[in-house]
């Protein structure tokens, strides 16, 4: 048996007196699946993938992605954690507008270390693989919608991360192009990228992902394995 | 309570950052305020203060013991124009040993019971009052440090007399350099002599030099006189050795007012103007615009105001030896902050506060709310775009690249933090600038030598036998070891022609370069019938450098060319320097030596002493110079440089503050790409470091202008010109290292912020709107 890319266990993580975002959350994710996680606002789908990506600790379980015990890196360790195993897709896309699409696509390469030239390279083939290498020089402001999706999945795979994670990433889209972005994801699970992607999108869930994980409350109320709607 | 007092409570309480920066840059502008307004106030007539503090004698005269008597004296206290009068206290001229120590300059020692009375009411500055024989309380003009407890020694007096000082005092008229128990005078009075009586006399009338003379001449009795000194010749001393500080002090307090209602400006305009989002949601929930500037201007006042609490209360505390130094210099008693001040500098920064927010909230009031909903806390996309395009191509590390791109996309902001650092940099330079040639001047005034034979100021004690053979004292002093250069001076005095008076020609033979004597232009003397003349006498003679002068010695025309304008504020900046083969007979006055760096000074002493006592006379170390004031001066410089230091580094910290608010979200997008908190702090320091190279580039040449504009008014309140050393006081080396205090003050100011910035978890900032 093969060591899960991402094991989660026994993971509660509580803001203050409320009632608890993630309470005993454990499962697993191999290597090239393509997971979905779904569930109602509140339900701690945000929470999750904040956790796997390091951006947030538990309160107690375990957090393993790639073999790093993600739930105990310090500020530093986990952004070169992030910088090498997670690429991350937002709803809002998150580009930053006073970088062109080539520098917001070459800025994760160029914060690992990585020269100027290797990270434009490299920036410049991603954009042409997804379709958007004509704006390369335009600022983010100027393209649609999907378009920034684009770019953003491009940022998140420049420097060939282990794990794309994706929060709600056609929240912000037209049925077009969340469809579009959806194929797209697709796309990169059928090349051998692992995907969890958050949403409350079942259309979405269906066409990029074989396995939804249904939270509720702050639990795996579901865990579903299924052959990809393609 | 209203719903615009929640609004205001709940805006102070939220923007708790904004509410701290605000209250501190209040604190600290307050707290700068408050010690340059009293050295403002305290630099304002401070001997008319001091003279005023402790009823100084209008007039101080002398008798001589055995041509008078003390009831006849005592008579005279109640004579008609006297107002008030003490004395008649035992006086006799001294010239003791501190400790085994050489012989100090000559002194005058006056036998009083008590420090106080009603004239020259004398203020002790440490220890107590004499209150017996064997004790003496020194001048505070003294300048020897710590010499409480040590005692001064008279081997030349029957009984060799010790006395132990037991406090230090301070005159403002200078009417003695110590004083003892009244019964000791006679044991400190050299056999044979009859000692003498000084009077203070105050007036009624002693407003002008006339008035003081009818006064004098009615009151006064004739009988014994042998010298007086009115108080108007003390106080034009007095005024000529403070009048040298006044302008720096006036312009660094100034300085100081300046750049703090800049910052505390700054920091509100910022305050307010990062609330504009909250102004459309006030708007939009019915606030009026009245509404909308009365609570912005509310919640810039609260935290104001209780910084400014703090800051009148620091600000005294501070205060408090800052003008006990500031009385050394003036010599005056030790008094509080003047109130006035207090509530000037309070209501002048919560004024600035009100205003500068009501300007900002007011044009916030009149946006529409769905303007100001819409106001982003990122710039707009299309600012500032060349700067991030460029610094993408530098060959630097992105993180840092980034940082530098960030001052272009709030132009106002770097503005705003560009001239706290221009500010702050130009008072250090002018601080430094200005302390530097204070050094100098001081330096360049006192014409002090390392070992001084004699003196080459009028003197009852001190001067020279009049057979003494000046080539034997050459002689031992150029056999001496340690002598590196020494020449002698005869001292004359001369009238000028067409000139009323007399003042004091200084004939020299040898090498002079041990007195440093300073050209402010033209040359020194290098031939017989040569002189050099102070700024001073060349104003009141109507003369120029090329010019010939007529003097009158000893009846006789001596007619001297100028070849030079020299340094010098002694006798009223009035002396002529010259060769001494200009004059017949010189007879020399003095011998200064300058010894070789590295010579012991005592041992020195007791080598030269030991070859010239045949000769009658004796060497001793030269006098210092006034480093107490000095002391002082740079004491305060470098106070009031590090408060405006650290406004400048508020100006700073708010505008990082203001950015990393409005960037969070970015900041966090950065963080969730692989950003590292290092690769953070590089970025939010790197942002402030352009703004700090520039505000140092600019800063530097505008603290020098400032320098070299104060610096000549410094010299006219003493009234001369100043040498040109005292104005190259900063070198290339000097003036790149103050460059570099603008970003070291930039990068200081935003390190908090960016600390903090980093440590802002990720995905807190990126659900940050």
């Amino acid at each position: 048996m093969t060591t899960p890319l991402i094991d989660l266990h026994d993971v509660s993580r509580e803001y203050g007196d409320g009632p608890p975002a993630l309470d005993g959350v454990s499962f697993s994710v191999r290597a090239g699946e393509a997971v979905a996680v779904l569930g109602p606002s509140g339900s701690g789908k945000s929470t999750l993938l904040s956790l796997i990506a390091g951006l947030d600790r538990p309160n107690t379980g375990t957090v393993t992605v790639a073999g790093v015990r993600v739930d105990r890196l310090g500020e530093a360790a986990s952004a070169r954690y992030r910088r090498a195993a997670v690429g991350m897709v937002f709803q809002f896309f998150n580009l930053l507008d006073d970088l062109t699409v080539a520098d917001n696509v070459a800025l994760p390469a160029q914060l690992a270390g990585t020269d100027r030239a290797e990270a434009s390279r490299r920036a410049v083939e991603l954009l042409g693989k997804l379709g958007v290498d004509g704006y390369a020089r335009a600022y983010p402001g100027r393209l649609s919608g999907g378009e920034r999706q684009r770019v953003a999945v491009a940022r998140a795979l420049v420097n060939r991360p282990a794990l794309l994670l994706a929060d709600e990433p056609t929240g912000a889209l037209d049925t077009a192009s969340g469809e579009d972005v959806g194929a797209l994801l697709s796309e990169l699970n059928a090349d051998g990228q692992t995907l969890v992607v958050v949403t409350h999108d079942l259309a979405l869930a269906r066409s990029c992902t074989t396995r939804t994980i249904s939270l509720v409350d702050g639990r795996v109320a579901e865990d579903v394995t299924a052959g990809p709607a393609r | 309570m209203s719903a615009l007092g929640r609004v205001v409570r709940s805006g102070v309480g939220r923007g708790r950052v904004r509410t701290v920066v605000v209250g501190l840059a209040a604190a600290v502008a307050v707290t700068a305020s408050v010690l340059a307004g009293s050295l403002l106030v305290a630099s304002s007539a401070p001997f008319d203060r001091a003279f005023a503090q402790q009823n100084g004698p209008h007039l101080a005269v002398q008798f001589d013991a055995g041509a008078t008597t003390a009831a006849a004296l005592e008579a005279s206290r109640t004579a008609a124009g006297v107002t008030a009068a003490a004395g008649p206290f035992p006086v006799v001229p001294v010239s003791p040993r501190l400790d085994s120590g050489p012989r100090v300059p000559p002194m005058t020692a006056v036998g009083r019971a008590e420090p106080g009375g009603p004239v020259d009411a004398v203020a002790l500055v440490e220890g107590t009052w004499v209150t017996g024989p064997g004790q003496v309380v020194l001048s505070a003009d003294f300048r020897t440090p710590d010499v409480l407890d040590r005692t001064l020694r008279f081997p030349d007096l029957p009984g060799a007399p010790e006395l132990e000082v037991v406090g230090v005092a301070r005159s403002i008229s200078r009417t003695a350099d110590l004083w003892v128990w009244p019964d000791q005078v006679a044991a400190l009075t050299p056999p044979g002599t009859a000692g003498g009586f000084q009077v203070l006399y105050r007036f009624a009338d002693a407003a002008t030099a006339e008035q003081v003379d009818a006064s004098s001449a009615a009151a006064v009795p004739a009988q014994g006189r042998t010298g007086s000194r009115s108080w108007l010749a003390a106080r034009r001393d007095a005024v000529k050795e403070v009048a040298l500080f006044v302008p720096f002090l006036v312009a660094f307090g100034a300085l100081g007012l300046v750049m703090s209602v800049l910052v505390v400006g700054n920091v509100v305009a910022g305050a307010v103007a990062s609330g504009l989002r909250r102004v459309g949601v006030l708007k939009a929930l019915g606030f009026t615009p009245g509404q909308v500037v009365r609570a912005h201007v509310a919640q810039a006042l609260v935290p104001a105001a209780v910084g400014a609490a703090f800051g009148v209360v620091a600000g005294n505390l501070l205060a408090v030896p800052v003008l006990a130094e500031t009385s050394e210099v003036y010599g005056t008693t030790v008094s509080p902050v003047a109130p006035w001040v207090d509530v000037a500098v309070v209501a002048g920064a919560l004024g600035v506060v009100a205003v500068t927010a009501w300007t900002s909230a007011w044009r916030a009031g009149r946006l529409r709310a769905v303007d100001a909903l819409a106001v982003g806390r990122t710039p707009g996309v299309r600012r500032g775009l060349w700067a991030a395009r460029t610094t993408a191509r530098l060959p630097l590390p992105r993180a840092i690249s980034l940082g530098l791109a960030h001052p272009s996309t709030r132009p106002a902001r770097a503005l705003a933090m560009l001239a706290a650092i221009v500010f702050g940099t130009t008072a250090v330079t002018f601080a430094i600038g200005l302390g530097a040639s204070l050094t100098d001047v001081q330096e360049a005034r006192d014409h002090t030598t390392d070992v001084v034979i004699g003196t080459d100021r009028p003197s009852p004690t001190g001067a020279l036998p009049a057979t003494l053979d000046a080539d034997a004292v050459r002689a031992a002093i150029a056999a001496q070891p340690g002598t590196l250069a020494h020449f002698s001076t005869a001292r004359r005095e001369v009238g000028i022609a067409a000139f009323s008076g007399s003042t004091t020609l200084l004939a020299f033979e040898g090498d002079t370069s041990p007195g440093d004597y300073r050209m402010i232009a033209g040359e020194w003397f290098d031939a017989p019938g040569e002189a050099v003349v102070p700024s001073p006498f060349l104003r009141a003679t109507g003369t120029g450098i090329g010019d010939a002068v007529t003097l009158d010695d000893r009846g006789e025309p001596l007619v001297v060319r100028i070849v030079g304008e020299v340094f010098d504020l002694q006798n009223d900046g009035m002396r002529v320097f010259t060769d001494a083969a200009t004059i017949t007979d010189p007879v020399v006055t003095s011998f200064d030596v300058g010894l070789r760096p590295g010579t012991d000074v005592t041992a020195y002493l007791d080598g030269l002493n030991a070859a010239l006592r045949p000769l009658g006379v004796t060497a001793r170390a030269g006098e210092e110079g006034s480093s107490d004031v000095l002391v002082t001066i740079v004491a305060l410089t470098a106070f009031l440089t590090l408060l405006l230091i650290a406004v400048a580094g508020l100006g700073v910290l708010n505008g990082v503050v203001l950015d990393t608010r409005d960037r969070v979200h970015d900041l966090g997008v950065h963080r969730a790409l692989g950003m590292t908190p290092g690769q953070t702090v590089a970025m939010v320091l790197a942002s402030v470091a352009v703004v700090g190279v520039v505000g140092g580039v600019v800063g530097v040449p505008l603290g020098v202008v400032l320098h070299d504009a104060v610096l000549p008014a410094m010299g006219r309140g003493a009234g001369t010109d100043l040498p040109a050393s005292s104005f190259a006081v900063l070198g290339p080396v000097d003036l790149v290292l103050l460059g570099l205090g603008g970003p070291v003050v930039a990068v200081l100011g935003a390190l908090l912020p960016a600390v903090r910035a980093a440590r802002t978890r990720t995905a807190t900032a990126l659900r940050t709107e």
